[in-house]
């Protein structure tokens, strides 16, 4: 709907400048305000009382990705410098930036030592007189180069502060660490990815159901980044071209590179694991599941060698991604309430031993043919 | 006179056989300005090239057939030349960045940035944006994968990325979410029949239904294998009658050759002889894992239900090790001996402790 002016409007306007249209929704609704990060109260309320006392500590920012880190210190600073001077005033460096050592002693050093020039009077931001410089991924700068912050932080305290975003904290070292206050961020809970999502969705004018949005949630964990950028590829495929059709769970599935939870259920049968089947199965991929079912549950009586191996090959066929797949089989085990503690820990062990393999490089069929035939071995042991 | 693989490989997305909600997608996003980076993965031989050829076209008209093919010259950082060969027309590029191995960083950035430094200047082009179609993307190094990361966003303006792989297993989390995945799943045995049938219409020649299955059953979802043996037992036997045997490639027979050494006697003689054969293998340019995969799966076919598990375990184990380490033969070898003592012990009736 809200593509299709923009189509001709491309050609001319186009020439200029980046469409809004055709920017990721992700800087598109990138929060204008603390106020608007969702879901990290604590962190927001603390910033907001930097932002009328002008005094800023450095700070670290940890938390898993998506959970509004970045967006929170860019809307900081926006708010504290204004869009005229936020370029003067904001040094952001990420992690495909060269960011080894020498930029630091570099780059980072001749921006934090020099004096922000005074900013014309503008009653709507405090504009107080430091600078910031926003150290994105943090954590894969090299230990060295984070040696060489230290000094640095602490020199030019007066006239610049730091903000070091990163996932993991254990990743930065001690000396960095204490110089900072630190603020965890939480993954974001379901209401307020659900808000959020709805918020996009009124706005672009697409019709979203509720279990579309529910699937969203499930397939992206907590990472709203993850969220709308599938809620966009969704939607830009249903709206594409002359027809125009509404927005499927399973659609959001198969471009999130998700197995189809049949297609697990099933394959996890074929290994012993009889999960019942829940009737508020949402994703039913309606032409193959019968025809899955069916081979799966003559494969259920025998779980022979050649049975299992048959059943791998149908997977790799379908060209699903194993390390997913082994994620979703995981998800499923643990769930599970008819699978002993030992059988799950079991699984959980070769499962993990099989992740491992897959990260190394290993041959995907075979390593998930290992998995199967352990899984299989496991279930029949004890039961 | 080409093969039929070629002569017959759908031009447009109109013409492609099956997946037709894949082609009404990648048809409907060609038609929007709004067209993302994309990743194309699934088996091989299931059509993946085939469907980015289609989408070029749709998106760029007959021009992006026009190919020549470049040879480019990189320097590294550390002054060594690596000469890469590139596959271009006027409205895409398309590079295979694994041929250089660890090298695959520079190539890319070098390649990308030249691109995005270019404006389409051809008044007449449909898009205002350059493709850059990359090959095999699963084998990019970590390196390579990070230094796209930020690459695909900031020239999103004037270029679009059109990965190919074979999984996504290997890809950096990161790179999955720039991207919109398209999962090109192989044909399933009716879809490979009626191309097959397509194919041998328009060649016009009836094609038996024993032949047909046969190959579909031993192409395994391959279409590119499905065509080619049709196009070699066309060769052979002209009218295709019901006694035709599809030659299994060298290489298979002999790793099976191997397989049934292994089975059938368990001796240090044995080891050498088989590791003349490993060799030989190693020599022709088959990949370790195909031959560990092949000869493991001949080993499990042939040994008993008991110990068919321990064999895969085994394999799965040196597959991994082999990509670890540096010298496939060792862990070939490695494998072979813990399948013979294997096979002896389960004979002799005694249970291995496990070593584990």
């Amino acid at each position: 709907m809200f593509l299709k002016p923009q189509q001709k409007q491309s050609k001319e306007a186009a020439k200029h400048a980046i469409d809004p249209a055709l920017q990721p929704w992700v800087e598109k609704y990138r929060p204008k305000t603390i106020d608007d990060v969702s879901s990290q109260e604590h962190t927001v309320t603390v910033l907001r009382k930097a932002l009328t006392s002008t005094n800023l500590p450095h700070m670290l920012f940890y938390g898993p990705p998506g959970s509004g880190k970045t967006s929170t210190i860019l809307a900081l600073s926006r708010q504290l410098f204004g869009p005229e001077n936020f370029r003067t005033r904001v040094l952001e460096l990420n992690a495909s930036d060269e960011r080894g050592i020498s930029i630091v002693r570099e780059k980072i050093k001749n921006f934090a030592r020099q004096t922000p020039r005074a900013a014309e009077n503008d009653p709507n931001y405090p504009c107080p007189p430091y600078k910031i410089i926003i150290l994105d991924e943090a954590d894969s700068m090299t230990q060295d180069a984070q040696g060489a912050l230290r000094r640095i932080m602490e020199t030019y305290a007066r006239i610049t502060r730091f903000c070091l975003v990163c996932n993991y904290v254990t990743r930065i070292i001690e000396p960095l660490a204490s110089r900072c206050s630190k603020f965890r961020f939480k993954p974001l809970d379901i209401e307020s990815t659900r808000s959020r999502l709805n918020h996009i969705a009124t706005e672009e004018k697409i019709d979203v159901t509720p279990e579309v949005i529910d699937t969203l949630i499930a397939v992206s964990d907590g990472d709203l980044r993850r969220a709308i950028t599938y809620l966009q590829s969704a939607a830009r495929l249903s709206n594409a071209g002359d027809l125009k059709v509404a927005i499927t769970p399973r659609e959001i599935q198969e471009t999130a590179g998700v197995v189809p939870t049949a297609t697990v259920r099933a394959f996890a049968a074929s290994l012993g694991i009889d999960s019942e089947d829940p009737t508020d199965e949402m994703d039913v991929d309606e032409d193959d599941t019968a025809k899955v079912r069916a081979t799966f549950r003559k494969a259920q009586q025998q779980r022979g060698f050649d049975d299992i191996k048959s059943q791998v090959k149908l997977i790799m066929r379908k060209g699903y991604s194993v390390a997913q797949l082994l994620y979703q089989l995981h998800d499923l085990v643990v769930q599970d309430s008819l699978i002993t503690e030992r059988q799950k820990s079991n699984i959980a062990l070769i499962l993990g031993q099989a992740d491992k393999s897959l990260t190394d490089g290993g041959d995907e069929e075979l390593q998930l043919l290992e998995v199967a035939l352990k899984i299989s071995q496991a279930m029949k042991d004890i039961s | 006179m080409s093969l039929w693989v070629d002569k017959y490989r759908p031009r447009t997305l109109d013409d492609l056989h099956y997946h037709p909600d894949l082609s009404q997608r990648l048809k409907s996003l060609a038609a929007t300005g709004d067209f993302p980076h994309m990743l194309f993965y699934g088996p091989s031989g299931a059509g993946k090239k085939t469907r980015i050829a289609c989408t070029l076209r749709q998106l760029f008209g007959t021009g992006a057939e026009k190919i020549k093919i470049d040879q480019r010259v990189f320097m590294t950082p550390s002054k060594r030349k690596l000469d890469v060969n590139i596959v271009q027309s006027n409205y895409h590029i398309e590079i295979t960045p694994s041929d250089v191995g660890i090298y695959d960083r520079v190539v890319i950035q070098e390649i990308l940035k030249e691109i995005a430094q270019t404006q389409q200047v051809d008044l007449n082009a449909k898009q205002r944006f350059k493709v850059v179609i990359i090959n095999e993307a699963d084998s990019l190094t970590r390196d390579a994968q990070a230094a796209l990361r930020r690459t695909m966003e900031k020239y999103m303006s004037n270029m679009r990325l059109i990965l190919c792989a074979n999984s996504t297993s290997k890809l950096i989390a990161p790179i999955k979410s720039r991207c919109l995945l398209m999962r090109v799943a192989a044909p399933d045995d009716e879809e490979m029949l009626a191309v097959l049938e397509h194919v041998a219409k328009k060649e016009k020649f009836h094609l038996p239904e024993e032949a047909a299955t046969g190959i579909i059953n031993d192409a395994q979802g391959n279409l590119r294998k499905a065509l080619l043996v049709l196009e070699a037992l066309k060769m052979q036997s002209p009218d295709l009658t019901s006694n035709i045997t599809i030659a299994k490639p060298d290489w298979e027979t002999y790793c099976s050759k191997v397989a049934d050494m292994i089975v059938r006697e368990q001796s240090p003689d044995k080891v050498l002889e088989v590791r003349a054969k490993l060799y030989e293998l190693l020599a022709h340019c088959i990949p370790p894992t195909t031959i560990l995969k092949t000869i493991a799966y001949c080993v499990a076919e042939k040994s008993d239900e008991a110990i068919r598990a321990d064999i895969m375990h085994w394999a799965a184990i040196y597959e991994v090790r082999m990509r670890i380490g540096s010298k496939k033969i060792f862990h070939l070898e490695a494998w072979v001996v813990k399948v013979m003592s294997l096979t002896k012990h389960h004979y002799h009736g005694i249970s291995l402790s496990d070593d584990e």
